[in-house]
């Protein structure tokens, strides 16, 4: 039986977690300068207690009725983590990753928010703030911002260097904001003459909207000029390909070290069972964009950290159409070689009638920004000054998880 | 020619036809008002013909009996498992939305109402229902057919339920799976499907996204126990057939006693008495005459047609039209032609993909000739494909979405690709001023006085600052 203390002690036994800021600010060429950091942003709200069952907890059975996933060992059951938790069987890549140590999972987690609109929870867990729209700009693009300009010049070629890349035809709020930001998908049309170009550049100057996009945009081409399009036969699936290429963009030497991957499709209100529902569908896809962009950052994997999260869970209870409506606590992943993983962090809250947040959700125990300011001293050198002066403003009583990366 | 009229053609029109500006004459708002005024005008003739909702229905029993010869619910494996419900879907039923995006394009090419035509685009993106949930798939172009159109020119109230009522609409918000505690199928309704189970309580999707995004707004004052409370007023607003309600006589909108929760329901502080479907009706009029979707609605037109930063006072004076006039849509765009900034600022808007490429095919004639299947992969690869909308809260309709690097430069491989079809026979600067006036800049203007070639000027055109806002 799962308790809050036995999974505390998960946690390092609630050990100081004032190991903040670790890094200082990287000169060029040292290792923490290889430091890579992505953002895979799952829109829809996804089930975290499908994904990461704690089938361990009794309550867990009865309270999800059909659409608890069985025990490791039963037909359709659990991949184990530790006896108290699995992940879902259509995890098999990220759950070999856990084994590795290269995956860790974080359940009970929340953003700030405790209403149950998309739109709003996801506005709120990219601008950093506590409320929804309460910024125009996203953490990770103040992160980077608030990195010394002088550095992101020597670790590149000379160019003004972008550091974060969204992979997609957009740029999604958490990478709006001061910092220029690069972006891509990919393209079937050839690419427009030198001549028209050098023109086009001429008559943006003028026009701060357009002209950051165009410089950003030509370096981005640069940079995947006489890349491998394979796999854009149409069979592989969207996100796979923007993690493969995510992968690419990240691996090479001074070049991003931040990149977001936006996955839709999570909002699974109806039939989440079966071979081919939506969400069966989205996990496997996830478990593949994972192992995709492993395999294409190479060695780079190693001084990678990748943050998986969402912008709510979903009720505990199944609703009237075999699926789940709007939640709130729920899973997040932090894979990579960066991350000390193969450990489920959670201080769980139980899933009895009494324990759950407005006797319907799963309750939250654990700050997603946590996980983010740890990332962002791990893997982008930031100190505690700049994560909780600017980027994640009147949030000190969240303490960044100590001992979830790589020193 | 003034700036009004270069707002009234490209903003609030769908951009320059060629003489479209000259054409407007010294009265914008007048041009505009007329498209919008009087009796709902016939359906535009590139949209005759295509397929009714109750029609598309009638193609789902046999979409349905393709599942289970797939073998799907069943079929064991791992990825190959790819051809998926949706697949079999778009087998079936994927030719009608190539003609349905093809009409679409063609009609928003050729309108000579085209402000008419951009609420009908701006309301279907309101209360959006996206091809992304393949069952509804062959449904959101009967859906702006036969819930958006009628309604644009009359009162919010009409296509809120409309809207509500429409299968498109069901089935994208689940309501068609929201039951009453207790529900059992019986007979024709009872699903063969294992894959399909039968509902067998609420689910809050459609009540949810009602008060959310189509009336009063995520800050308009419900409650959990709102969004709980409608979900039961609505059990019993169904479709047919689906896959557990195979009932294939008259397909479409059905209103099933039988799966509605009975008695009296307390919403935002009033209550409603038991009264079938009628109750749901009452509650949806309330919730259109609520101040708070005024607010709502107000805001979002102000930021689709003034600034991507609502003015307060556009949007106070447009949500003061929409309370007094009860959501008469006629006087709220009154209001909305009134207020200052529609006429002063030229270029305010930066235009989506789908805008970008209407408002090309309606400044070259020549271009329309343009295979649909090329213009549907262009707008996928811009991140705008027509009638899938990423999420119920639809496109986004702000400058931030749509000028990320990767964005402007579909636009500029657009452009190029545009200019080597069409370019030789346009001459860039006369297309520029005769669709933007005064509204082009000296230095675009220069850029295509000193093009190297017609082409090249009208890829430059294309691509510039000016010619992608409104």
């Amino acid at each position: 039986m799962t308790t809050r203390r036995n999974l505390l002690h998960l946690m390092g036994g609630g050990a100081a977690l004032a190991g903040v800021p670790r890094l200082v600010l990287a000169a060029p060429g040292d290792r923490a300068d290889e430091r890579r950091l992505v953002f895979v942003f799952l829109r829809g709200g996804m089930d975290g207690l499908s994904a990461v069952p704690p089938y361990g907890d009794p309550q867990y059975a009865v309270r999800r009725g059909p659409l608890a996933v069985p025990a490791p060992g039963a037909p359709g059951g659990a991949l184990d983590l530790d006896g108290q938790f699995g992940l879902n069987p259509n995890l098999p890549e990220m759950h070999r990753l856990f084994a590795a140590r290269e995956l860790a999972v974080l359940h009970a987690v929340a953003s700030p928010y405790r209403e149950r609109s998309h739109f709003d929870a996801q506005n709120l867990v990219e601008n950093g703030t506590a409320r929804p729209f309460g910024r125009q700009t996203g953490w990770l693009n103040l992160a980077l911002a608030a990195r010394d300009p002088g550095d992101r010049k020597s670790s590149g070629t000379g160019s003004p260097g972008t550091m974060g890349f969204a992979l997609g035809q957009s740029v999604p709020l958490v990478l709006r904001g001061p910092a220029q930001i690069g972006s891509w998908s990919p393209s079937k049309l050839p690419v427009p003459d030198a001549d028209l170009l050098e023109r086009l550049g001429a008559l943006y100057r003028d026009d701060a909207l357009l002209g950051r996009s165009f410089a950003v945009a030509r370096e981005a081409q640069a940079m995947m000029e006489g890349r491998d399009p394979g796999g854009m036969d149409g069979a592989t699936q969207p996100v796979v390909e923007l993690a493969r290429a995510a992968g690419e963009i990240l691996g090479k030497p001074g070049g991003p070290r931040v990149a977001t991957i936006d996955f839709g499709g999570w909002d699974t209100h109806i039939s989440q069972l079966g071979e081919y529902s939506q969400l069966t569908r989205g996990l496997r896809q996830l478990d593949r964009a994972i192992a995709a962009l492993r395999s294409a950052l190479g060695p780079a994997w190693r001084h990678t950290a990748v943050l998986v999260v969402t912008e709510f869970g979903r009720a505990v209870a199944p609703n009237g159409s075999g699926g789940t409506d709007h939640g709130t606590a729920g899973a997040a992943f932090v894979a990579g070689g960066a991350v000390r993983g193969g450990r489920v962090i959670a201080d769980w809250p139980g899933l009895g009638l009494e324990a759950l947040h407005e006797a319907r959700d799963l309750r939250p125990t654990l700050d997603l920004r946590a996980a983010f300011k740890a990332a962002l001293a791990a893997q982008l050198g930031l100190g505690e000054a700049a994560i909780e002066a600017e980027i994640f403003p009147d949030s000190r009583s969240i303490r960044p998880l100590a001992g979830l990366f790589v020193q | 020619m003034s700036i009004e009229q270069v707002i009234a053609v490209n903003r609030f029109g769908l951009g320059a036809q060629p003489s479209e500006l000259a054409a407007v004459g010294g009265d914008p708002r007048g041009w505009l008002m007329r498209q919008v005024e009087g009796p709902s005008p016939a359906l535009p003739p590139e949209l005759a013909g295509l397929p009714s909702s109750g029609e598309a229905l009638k193609a789902y029993p046999r979409w349905i009996a393709s599942l289970g010869k797939a073998g799907v619910g069943t079929m064991g494996g791992a990825m190959d498992g790819m051809r998926t419900v949706e697949g079999t879907f778009r087998e079936q039923l994927g030719p009608g939305m190539l003609r349905e995006v093809a009409a679409r394009l063609a009609a928003a090419a050729a309108t000579a109402l085209p402000f008419r035509e951009r609420l009908v685009w701006f309301w279907a993106n309101h209360f959006t229902v996206s091809a992304e949930k393949a069952l509804v798939f062959a449904l959101t172009g009967s859906f702006e057919r036969e819930a958006i159109r009628p309604h644009v020119g009359g009162r919010f109230a009409d296509m809120l339920l409309a809207v509500a009522r429409h299968p498109a609409m069901i089935l994208y918000l689940d309501n068609h799976l929201s039951v009453r505690a207790g529900w059992r199928p019986q007979g024709l309704r009872a699903s063969r499907s294992t894959a399909f189970p039968s509902p067998t309580g609420l689910n809050e999707n459609l009540a949810r996204e009602i008060l959310e995004l189509h009336t009063l707004g995520v800050n308009g004052g419900y409650t959990q126990a709102d969004v709980t409370e409608l979900a039961r007023v609505i059990t019993g607003w169904a479709v047919r057939p689906t896959m557990f309600d195979l009932d294939e006589s008259s397909p479409g909108f059905v209103f099933d006693p039988g799966r509605h929760e009975p008695g009296p329901r307390r919403l935002l502080g009033a209550t409603y008495g038991e009264d079938g479907m009628a109750q749901g009706e009452s509650v949806l009029r309330h919730l259109a005459s609520h101040p708070a979707t005024a607010q709502h609605v107000a805001t979002k037109l102000v930021r689709h047609f003034i600034a991507d930063e609502p003015p307060a006072g556009a949007v106070a004076a447009v949500a003061r039209a929409f309370r007094d006039s009860d959501g008469h849509l006629p006087t709220v765009y009154t209001a909305l032609l009134n207020v200052p900034e529609a006429r002063r600022q030229p270029l305010a808007k930066l235009k989506s993909p789908i805008e970008y490429v209407v408002s090309c095919l309606r400044a070259l004639p020549g271009l329309r000739a343009a295979q649909p299947q090329v213009l549907y992969a262009i707008l996928r690869g811009m991140g705008q494909r027509p009638f899938f909308a990423p999420s119920p809260q639809g496109w986004p309709d702000t400058a931030q979405a749509w000028s990320g690097g990767d964005a402007l430069w579909k636009r500029i491989e657009w452009a190029g690709i545009v200019a080597s079809r069409v370019g030789s026979g346009v001459d860039p600067l006369r297309l520029a001023v005769d669709g933007y006036g005064a509204a082009v800049g000296e230095p675009t203007r220069r850029a295509l006085e000193r093009a190297e070639s017609r082409q090249q000027g009208l890829a430059l055109w294309l691509a510039s600052p000016e010619f992608q806002r409104r």
